[in-house]
């Protein structure tokens, strides 16, 4: 996955300024940064809930690229093929409340690739087992603690098949213990060779899987590095300064 | 295989019924809600359609060849409906006026009559018009009698749409007198101890039948007809019966026969609408109105319902519009909703019944009433469903789109399913409201619950008793909404005990 010369601005106020990233596939990237950097935007123009000002997102042999202009029925099919790649972990699950867990996992499977069935639901089940929630599959997402319920949102996501998994602070709203199963999910997916993009406050964690590790600041990238030279040796003064706070 | 000797059986069936040489149909409308004696339900038997006037039509029918038909209009829909074409003719105690004539055509007359005062039992003077001069007087709209007491001047004119609240609230003393057409004085005030007529009769005024213009053929068929009844004395017994055999009557259509039939209709009449003095009498009395009130509460149940329906489709596609269409969808869509609540009900009811046929668009009562309250109720519905769309969560629309969905697919699966239940509740609520609205559609000839009040209540001046049966027969209506309503809620809430969000 390439990112080249991203830029976004709302009402004047610029987000993200010219941001170019590459991502190997297998890679568990992490981008941190403090709140108001531009990190979640970044995550959300990746798959096009923001729509970019300008640059360019390339992936597995679809592109799109932005330089100003109109939003166009044709960018509307690139960002189309684009998603089909990209799955997306919220900070606060939006799991579909009016469904069991199991139709959370098998709706978009069956509505937007109108998967048959039999094998849909055969492969939500593996997906759920896979998170650990086989035996919740029948269960209303209110009725299930934080940390199911963002796994479960993350068994949605791997539904659709993707190449590329993004996550926006997905243990934010949870508890320590809970946070971890979901971690822990996380890291598992990266064994299998999953390529995934994090933004998280988790630094233990940012630590420990990471390849790589971004610092994003005032909509620019600052520092990127393996993770222990970014914790151990970092060379900005302003990744300095952030990480301190976590010491 | 077994379709076609079946239709075969079918058709044969239908030949068989229409027989052969069938009258062709004259179908003539009036409001039987109106009042005796002119077209109106058997007080005794709310299933007889009786009056002189029916009485009239029943023979006039086989002698100009043709089937009578009864069809029930609203009083003030009356002539727009003739003009219309909904049916052939329109009897139901209409003067000949130039005003009409500009609009309609009308039969020679079948009746001659004059006005009546009417005063409380105790009441001294006030037996003609000079007399009620500074006196409060009550008439019906749009008569004679009000034209002449207008014309009067210094008379203090309260005018009425019904005749019993005119002679009631001569009773209570509100008024000081009541002027109306003899024949209303003669079943309304006569039979009642509180009142007397004083004075002699008032003015000159004729009932004729209403035709359409341009209907001239007919017109002389039924003018041949009426004229045939004056000359056998077909004409003076069905008067006779009803005690409205006059001398006048008598110079005008020259039948000077000596004749003397009793006034067993009259009778009749008197004697049904008696005040029933027992309980146990009453009771048999209200019993005997539940075939009308079933009937009609099915009729409002039907109505509602099927608006219900469209109301709920066609709000849908409005709030969607509103919410996700492109602008010119959006700002059509605000402009119907903005209009359809900006203007009375009851003139949409009338201008898609009267007012769309002149556009080509003919609709039967029945579709007519759901159409008119469906497109109306759709306007709130709309609003209901875009406040419900807009109370989810940003956020699922956004997760519905990150698994790519298009926008239309995360509206219908995941948008649309979840405002729903937000606003089931309201839904109960306009639902209930409609129910009543729908007594609206009275005035296009359906009766419905509303319009059996009516037409009990002015037969038997029993407000009170048919009012609580028929405003039971409502609640009864709209209580299986409310607990449907509420097990729905229950179940849909079942699945989300705690939102699936911080």
């Amino acid at each position: 996955m390439l990112v080249r010369d991203l830029c976004k601005s709302f009402d004047g106020q610029v987000v993200l300024d010219g941001i170019s990233l590459s991502v190997a596939a297998g890679e568990l990237l992490s981008i941190i940064g403090p709140s108001g950097c531009g990190k979640s935007t970044l995550l959300r123009c990746l798959n096009f809930l923001e729509l970019p000002d300008r640059g360019e997102v390339r992936m597995v042999g679809h592109a799109l690229r932005r330089d100003g202009g109109r939003w166009r029925r044709a960018d509307e099919a690139s960002a189309h093929a684009l998603r089909a790649q990209v799955g997306m972990v919220f900070q606060a699950f939006n799991l579909f409340p009016h469904r069991t867990v199991l139709d959370n996992v098998l709706l978009a499977p069956r509505v937007v690739k109108r998967a048959e069935r039999g094998l849909a639901r055969q492969e939500a089940m593996r997906l759920l087992d896979k998170v650990g929630l086989a035996a919740v599959a029948g269960r209303h997402p209110g009725t299930l603690s934080g940390g199911q319920q963002q796994r479960a949102a993350i068994a949605r996501a791997l539904a659709m098949a993707p190449r590329v998994m993004l996550y926006d602070e997905p243990t934010s709203a949870l508890d320590p213990e809970l946070a971890e199963e979901v971690l822990q999910v996380m890291r598992q997916l990266d064994a299998e060779g999953m390529t995934q993009l994090v933004v998280t406050h988790e630094m233990r964690f940012a630590r420990a899987a990471s390849d790589r590790i971004v610092f994003m600041d005032a909509g620019r990238i600052v520092e990127e590095a393996a993770p222990d030279q970014l914790f151990t040796a970092p060379t900005d003064p302003r990744t300095r300064r952030f990480l301190r706070q976590f010491l | 295989m077994i379709r076609l000797p079946l239709l075969a059986g079918l058709a044969a069936l239908m030949l068989l019924l229409a027989g052969p040489a069938r009258a062709e149909p004259l179908r003539w409308a009036s409001d039987a809600q109106s009042g005796a004696p002119y077209v109106f339900h058997d007080p005794a038997d709310q299933s007889r359609l009786t009056g002189f006037e029916t009485d009239i039509m029943a023979a006039l029918g086989p002698r100009i060849g043709m089937t009578p038909v009864f069809v029930q209009n609203d009083w003030d829909g009356l002539i727009p409906g003739l003009q219309r074409g909904l049916y052939d003719v329109v009897i139901d105690g209409i003067e000949i006026t130039p005003e009409h004539q500009a609009a309609i055509d009308f039969s020679e007359p079948y009746y001659r009559t004059s006005e009546r005062i009417a005063v409380r039992r105790d009441a001294v003077g006030l037996d003609s018009i000079p007399a009620l001069r500074g006196h409060v007087v009550g008439t019906l709209k749009d008569t004679l009698s009000q034209r002449l007491l207008e014309q009067a001047g210094g008379i203090r004119l309260r005018s009425y749409d019904d005749e019993i609240n005119a002679y009631s609230d001569l009773a209570n003393g509100r008024l000081d007198a009541v002027m109306l057409d003899a024949p209303i004085a003669l079943y309304y005030a006569v039979p009642d101890p509180r009142l007397k007529l004083v004075g002699g009769p008032i003015g000159a005024l004729s009932y004729g039948i209403a035709i359409a213009k341009g209907r001239d053929a007919l017109k002389a068929r039924i003018d041949s007809g009426l004229d045939a009844m004056r000359r056998d004395g077909t004409l003076r017994r069905i008067l006779q019966r009803w005690a409205m055999w006059t001398p006048e009557m008598a110079t005008f259509t020259g039948d000077h026969s000596t004749e003397v039939l009793p006034p067993a209709a009259w009778q009749h009449w008197l004697q049904a609408t008696r005040p029933v003095p027992g309980l146990r009498e009453r009771m048999a009395r209200y019993a005997g109105f539940l075939p009308l009130i079933g009937r009609a509460a099915l009729m409002t149940l039907a109505v509602s319902a099927c608006a219900m329906v469209l109301a709920v489709a066609w709000g849908l596609l409005l709030a969607l519009a509103r919410r996700y269409g492109s602008w010119p969808l959006r700002v059509s869509a605000t402009a119907y909703i903005e209009i359809v609540r900006g203007t009375p009900l009851l003139i949409q009811i009338l201008f898609i019944f009267y007012g769309l046929p002149s556009l080509g668009v003919r609709l039967d009562p029945f579709l007519a009433g759901v159409v008119a309250l469906g497109l109306n109720y759709a306007a709130y519905e709309a609003e209901n469903y875009r406040a419900g769309l807009q109370s989810v969560p940003h956020g699922q629309m956004e997760a519905a789109l990150a698994l790519n969905m298009t926008q239309g697919q995360a509206v219908r699966h995941v948008l649309v399913p979840q405002a729903f239940r937000f606003v089931v509740p309201v839904m109960t609520n306009d639902f209930i409201s409609l129910l009543k609205d729908s007594s609206l559609v009275s005035v296009i000839t359906l009766t419905e619950l509303t319009q059996a009040y009516v037409r009990l209540s002015t037969t038997y001046y029993d407000y009170l008793g048919t009012g609580l049966l028929v405003g039971g027969a409502y609640l009864l209506l709209g209580l299986p909404f409310v607990r449907l309503a509420r097990v729905a809620e229950r179940r849909l809430a079942a699945g989300q005990v705690r939102a699936a969000r911080r």
